[in-house]
């Protein structure tokens, strides 16, 4: 049962997607500047990966090997052509907040990634366990660079307002670096820096 | 289990496209009608807010926009060439699309050169006319208030579509807004933020206060940069949105285009030949 357990914790920060892998950092620039739109991309890539994981993992052993990334990558655009229109009927405005980035969930390298090296070689349930993990890993390093960027590039959070602007009358001044992609290349290297010198096993020889 | 066999490979992949194409496609047919739905409401709500009938940012039910909109907003279609209403396309104005007219091109035109980035334009376009009390389902009790616009052009990444209400006077801008644009979020898309939206409501599109429509040349209003006066002692600038000159200047253009001969200008001319 530890197995499950570690399968589920590890992608947190021990085997972070983004932190260790460094992977799926396009959406993690694009759809960071505010939290609201975060949270939805974390939860849109949190239903795919656990979806993709788990029709993965029980066609594994049906799944033609010479072909088997052409059938991952047909499940995975299915998954996320389903979750974009259903962002479209029930979330209208944050859809169109994240626009093009829903549909690019099928280039996400972390989904691809679980796939291809978990999905494939485990049963549904450790797989799905894995997804959830590794989506919760990188819903983690979202929420975290977005929270950054709202509060800092706009002074809101959730659209609520934190820090009075000066442009509104306030004394808060904001950053407009934050608002940026590249602030949320800055956030995610330190995000990266703070895991690594909190475990430095995950430190790479130079 | 013979995994590696053509006919294998074959029926697996007609199995699994067979499948993924059911759920995509029974997905998108079943959630069509509550796309739409949010489509339309969303663009009701735009014109709502434009037109100040609503709060900015203010969280209304489908029911109240819906209300609202039949209430006090008629949706006018006219040949914009003319400049004349269409009698006969206004009759189905529910279901007009400006945006498909316009890109097709037995029902557009192929827009001569402009800045504002516009390549086609439709040979109707829709204009919502507000009215200064709640009207009875048959249109008694109309007073024009005011005239909403769809505009539309090129900022700096995207085409930015948005709404121009002007007063009845064709002149005098009573605000602006975009319901779709994909600017960089805190530069260009600040474009949406209310309190630059809140400049726009009192500039001159053409001419002075009152001014005749016979004295008016080309749209003369501009979003400039830096700070722009009252409108009063300011009345043909607007504030620019630093950090996005192009986008700004995107503005400029599709209201100056949108205001002029090409877009609703005959309209407006038309109009006011009317009333005066």
């Amino acid at each position: 049962m530890s197995k499950t357990k570690e399968v589920l914790l590890d992608p947190l920060f021990e085997n972070n997607p983004i932190g260790l892998q460094v992977l799926g950092i396009c959406s993690a620039l694009a759809v960071t500047t505010k939290l609201e739109t975060a949270v939805v991309m974390s939860a849109a890539v949190f239903a795919v990966l656990v979806l993709s994981n788990l029709s993965v993992s029980l066609l594994r052993n049906y799944i033609p090997p010479s072909i088997r990334i052409i059938i991952q990558l047909t499940i995975i655009a299915s998954l996320v052509i389903v979750t974009d229109q259903v962002l479209k009927a029930f979330l209208f405005e944050t859809s169109k907040q994240l626009s093009v980035f829903v549909g690019l969930i099928i280039t996400n390298c972390i989904i691809m990634g679980r796939a291809e090296a978990f999905a494939m070689q485990n049963g549904p349930w450790r797989s799905m366990v894995d997804g959830v993990g590794n989506a919760a890993g990188y819903s983690l390093v979202l929420i975290f660079v977005g929270f950054f960027r709202e509060l800092f590039g706009s002074g809101k959070l959730f659209g609520i307002e934190v820090l009075p602007l000066a442009s509104e009358g306030g004394w808060y001044q904001p950053n407009g670096l934050l608002v940026l992609s590249p602030a949320a290349f800055f956030l995610i290297g330190g995000f990266i820096w703070m895991v690594r010198t909190w475990k430095p096993d995950q430190v790479e020889e130079g | 289990m013979q995994r590696n066999g053509v006919p294998y490979i074959i029926g697996f992949c007609v199995a699994v496209c067979l499948v993924c194409a059911i759920i995509v496609s029974s997905s998108a047919v079943g959630l069509k009608e509550r796309q739409e739905t949010n489509k339309l409401l969303d663009r009701q709500k735009k014109v709502l807010t434009v037109a100040g009938l609503l709060q900015e940012g203010e969280s209304v039910s489908a029911e109240k926009i819906q209300s609202m909109f039949t209430k006090r907003i008629k949706s006018v279609i006219i040949d914009l060439k003319s400049g004349k209403e269409n009698a006969e396309a206004t009759q189905n104005a529910a279901s007009f699309d400006q945006r498909k007219a316009q890109k097709d091109p037995s029902s557009s035109i192929s827009a001569p050169k402009n800045r504002a980035g516009v390549r086609r334009i439709p040979n109707q376009a829709m204009v919502y006319q507000v009215s200064q009390n709640e009207m009875a389902t048959d249109g008694a009790g109309f007073e024009l208030a005011q005239y909403i616009f769809p505009v539309e052009g090129y900022g700096l990444w995207s085409t930015l579509y948005g709404f121009l209400a002007v007063a009845p006077d064709g002149n005098t801008v009573k605000g602006i807004t975009f319901y779709e644009h994909g600017e960089t979020p805190g530069l260009g898309g600040e474009v949406d933020n209310p309190s630059w939206k809140s400049k726009w409501p009192g500039r001159m599109v053409f001419g002075p206060a009152g001014s005749s429509v016979d004295s008016w040349g080309e749209a003369k209003i501009k979003v400039k940069k830096g700070y722009a006066g009252s409108p009063a002692e300011d009345p043909y600038q607007v504030d620019g949105l630093s950090g996005a000159t192009i986008t700004a200047n995107g503005v400029t253009y599709l209201v100056r285009f949108w205001m002029g001969e090409n877009g609703f200008g005959p309209y407006i001319r038309n109009a006011l030949g009317q009333a005066g």
